[in-house]
């Protein structure tokens, strides 16, 4: 009847789909249609189907489904989730601690100590006057407008995980450049983290958090950041003069004083490159990470767009873009004040 | 520049063999039955760095290894401080293998009695010029305010006053490598291992920083290893001079006696477009002999070049000159001979190829 009948007869496995033909899925869309209008599964080569598992599933009722395939995924999934939140739950319940805590402390300090803390940091990093006008116009702009918490939510969430990505992606980096089997290893990952849709990695978070846990936005925003300043730190490393290292070496230096002493140094232009792109891929995410109830302007932006609020979308867009622009400056600020002490 | 015998051997360098590539143990032994560089890597797939290297290096010499792009002189020199391992052989500083060296001993070695100079400066790019020119004693674990005055004590000594909080891209590239020289000199090491250290210097700048060398060498009595290309340098610097040719020892020697009796046909390629009269000094041309000549024209150097002779001589072939040393006579030159000395030496057929390993 069904077009790859004569596989499993050729086989002769006949015995084996009869017998296991009662717990076979329920019949497919394809198989009810052509049942119920009641022809025959044609037989033209044009309509020759893709011997896809559906299609041998009509064959033999024996053979899986094609949806067993997600079924099997999920249960699989379902059944080591208990196991992995037992390990993951503790191991990341500090973040969740963090994110609370930071999020508690920028709204709980009074904007008149914020706001000059955040300038004093944005001096002291860029040295740069126009620079700190720009952040200052725009910071107030935002207060103005009663959009000062939200903005606050989102640096503050973004400048925990982009720390905590800094604090691991480096030593990471480090790791990576000193063992090429670590990088051939790593590198893999970092592709599979840097292509999946955002979206994608929250959906195995949602199953393994509860979604009112900080924690689960910060992971995501943790992975998704985590890459460029990974790869920059490894890349960084490995682009020291080799001439350099090997004065290093013919000076006796032991492998720490060559790392704190010649590698990282000279390779911190290409580390806070890194630290740059991580944040900004921090502030991309923490948009999308409002679906996961992470507070600030992503909020906005969601409402905007679930109440056809226009004046909001539009308003919390730009407040995102003006943040975006205040970090990036700001980093590229420090990054060139490092280029300009060492260039040669 | 007395002759070299009579001094103690700083370091040795004993049947000393690289080989790079996949396996070089594997063959080894091929390269030690005799085969050459070209049919290793045509059938082995393996590179000949060096091959059977013996040099014994004296103890207050200028050391030159020369020898033509790829002939092996930086793979040689890292072997002296082991940044680079050997395939197999021995090289020995005041009697001990370094080869056998475990890592805190080697970097004792690196640390107290080798310092470096590089052909790229490699200085740190991120430091100071004082703070690489103390750099040694900072690996060492010499507090900032204690290496500083012996680093600004060898700044000053290389010429390069005042210029301590610059940063290295600020200077130019003489100036570079003169704090390539402090950081070396900083570390108070008996050796001092120098690769191809003037070899990207203007010309100018390289005489310079060659006399500079021949100065500080003068007073501190350094066991010096210095790599070259070029003939001319290593002519001038040289007390010891070895030739290398395609990872093996051509010939040698002291640097005249190697000028007048070339062994080798590459030598004799390398050496037949210098300017003779100005390297060859009066010793290696004359005749040993206290007895006083009929004729003599007046007295010459023992060290004095030949240049300087003929300058004398104001061109007259005729001529004797009596050879003194320390006020005495050791030998008569007669400007026949010199002349003769000029023309380049074909390899003296018998000797080649004896002095190679
Ligand atoms: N790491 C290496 N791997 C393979 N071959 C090498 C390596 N280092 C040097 N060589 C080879 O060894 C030979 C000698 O090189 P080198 O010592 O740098 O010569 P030189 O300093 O005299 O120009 C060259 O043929 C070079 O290609
Ligand atoms: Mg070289």
């Amino acid at each position: 009847m069904a077009t790859y009948d004569f596989v499993f007869r050729s086989l002769g496995l006949e015995d084996w789909c009869t017998a296991g033909g009662d717990n076979a899925a329920p019949m497919s869309m394809d198989a009810l249609i052509a049942q119920s209008s009641g022809q025959e599964a044609s037989t033209s080569i044009w309509d020759l189907p893709f011997p896809s598992m559906d299609a041998l599933n009509d064959a033999c009722a024996a053979f899986p489904q094609s949806r067993n395939v997600t079924l099997g995924l999920e249960n699989g999934f379902l059944a080591v989730k208990d196991s992995i939140s037992v390990v993951l739950d503790p191991i990341t319940q500090p973040l969740s601690w963090m994110l609370e805590g930071a999020l508690y402390g920028i709204l709980n300090t009074p904007w008149w100590i914020v706001i000059p803390a955040l300038m004093l940091i944005v001096w002291m990093v860029s040295k740069s006057w126009q620079l700190l006008t720009f952040v200052a116009i725009s910071i107030g702009g935002l207060a103005f407008i009663d959009y000062y918490s939200y903005a606050m939510q989102t640096l503050a969430i973004i400048m925990v995980c982009a720390f905590l990505c800094v604090l691991f992606g480096v030593p990471i980096g480090i790791a990576m450049s000193r063992s090429d089997r670590m990088r051939a290893g790593t590198i893999p990952i970092l592709d599979m983290l840097q292509t999946l849709p955002p979206f994608v990695y929250l959906i195995p978070l949602i199953f393994l958090f509860s979604v009112t846990e900080p924690k689960l936005y910060g992971i995501a925003i943790i992975l998704y950041a985590i890459v460029p300043v990974i790869r920059l730190t490894d890349l960084g490393i490995r682009m020291v003069d080799e001439s350099v290292i090997e004065a290093a070496d013919a000076f006796g230096m032991t492998d720490r004083q060559k790392l704190y002493g010649v590698q990282i140094p000279l390779a911190l232009p290409n580390i806070m490159a890194g630290v740059n792109q991580t944040i900004m891929m921090s502030l991309a995410m923490v948009v999308i990470a409002s679906l996961v109830s992470a507070p600030g302007l992503g909020v906005l932006v969601l409402r905007g767009i679930n109440n056809l609020e226009l004046g909001v979308g539009l308003i919390s867009g730009l407040g995102i873009v003006l943040l975006a622009v205040m970090l990036d400056r700001t980093t590229k600020a420090a990054l060139n004040r490092i280029n300009a002490a060492q260039k040669g | 520049m007395n002759t070299s015998s009579d001094k103690k051997t700083k370091i040795a360098i004993r049947e000393l063999y690289k080989i790079f590539g996949a396996d070089p143990e594997s063959v080894l032994p091929l390269v030690k039955d005799g085969m050459s560089k070209a049919e290793l890597m045509e059938n082995h797939r393996h590179v000949l760095g060096l091959n059977n290297i013996n040099v014994d290096i004296k103890e207050g010499d200028i050391t030159v290894m020369m020898g033509l792009s790829g002939s092996g002189k930086s793979t040689l020199i890292r072997h002296i401080n082991r940044l680079i391992e050997p395939t197999a052989g021995r090289v020995e500083l005041d009697g001990t293998d370094i080869v056998e060296m475990n890592e805190k001993e080697l970097r004792h070695l690196r640390r107290e009695e080798m310092s470096m100079v590089f052909q790229h400066f490699a200085l740190l790019p991120h430091r100071t010029v004082l703070e690489n020119a103390g750099m040694a004693l900072d690996v060492r674990g010499v507090p900032r305010a204690e290496f500083e005055s012996e680093a600004n004590k060898w700044l000053d000594r290389v010429g390069l006053q005042g210029v301590g909080d610059q940063y290295p891209h600020q200077l130019s590239g003489g100036m570079q490598q003169r704090v390539g020289i402090a950081r070396a000199l900083s570390s108070n090491s008996p050796v001092m291992l120098m690769d191809e250290a003037f070899s990207a210097l203007d010309p100018l700048i390289r005489t310079d920083m060659q006399d500079l060398l021949l100065d500080l060498q003068e007073e501190l009595q350094k066991t010096v290893v210095f790599i070259s290309h070029d003939l001319d340098e290593a002519l001038k610097l040289a007390d010891h001079l070895v030739i290398l040719n395609q990872g093996h020892v051509v010939q040698q020697g002291e640097p005249q006696e190697i000028l007048m009796k070339p062994n080798d046909p590459y030598i004799v390629d390398f050496i037949s477009d210098i300017n003779r009269a100005r390297v060859l000094r009066v010793r290696s041309v004359m005749e040993e002999t206290t007895q006083r000549p009929e004729n003599v024209a007046g007295e010459v150097d023992y060290d004095d070049n030949l240049e300087s002779v003929i300058a004398r001589s104001e061109g007259q072939t005729g001529l004797t000159y009596c050879v003194m040393r320390n006020g005495e006579q050791v030998g008569v030159l007669k400007m026949t001979d010199l002349v003769k000395a000029l023309v380049p030496t074909a390899a003296a057929a018998d000797g080649l190829r004896s002095g190679a390993a």
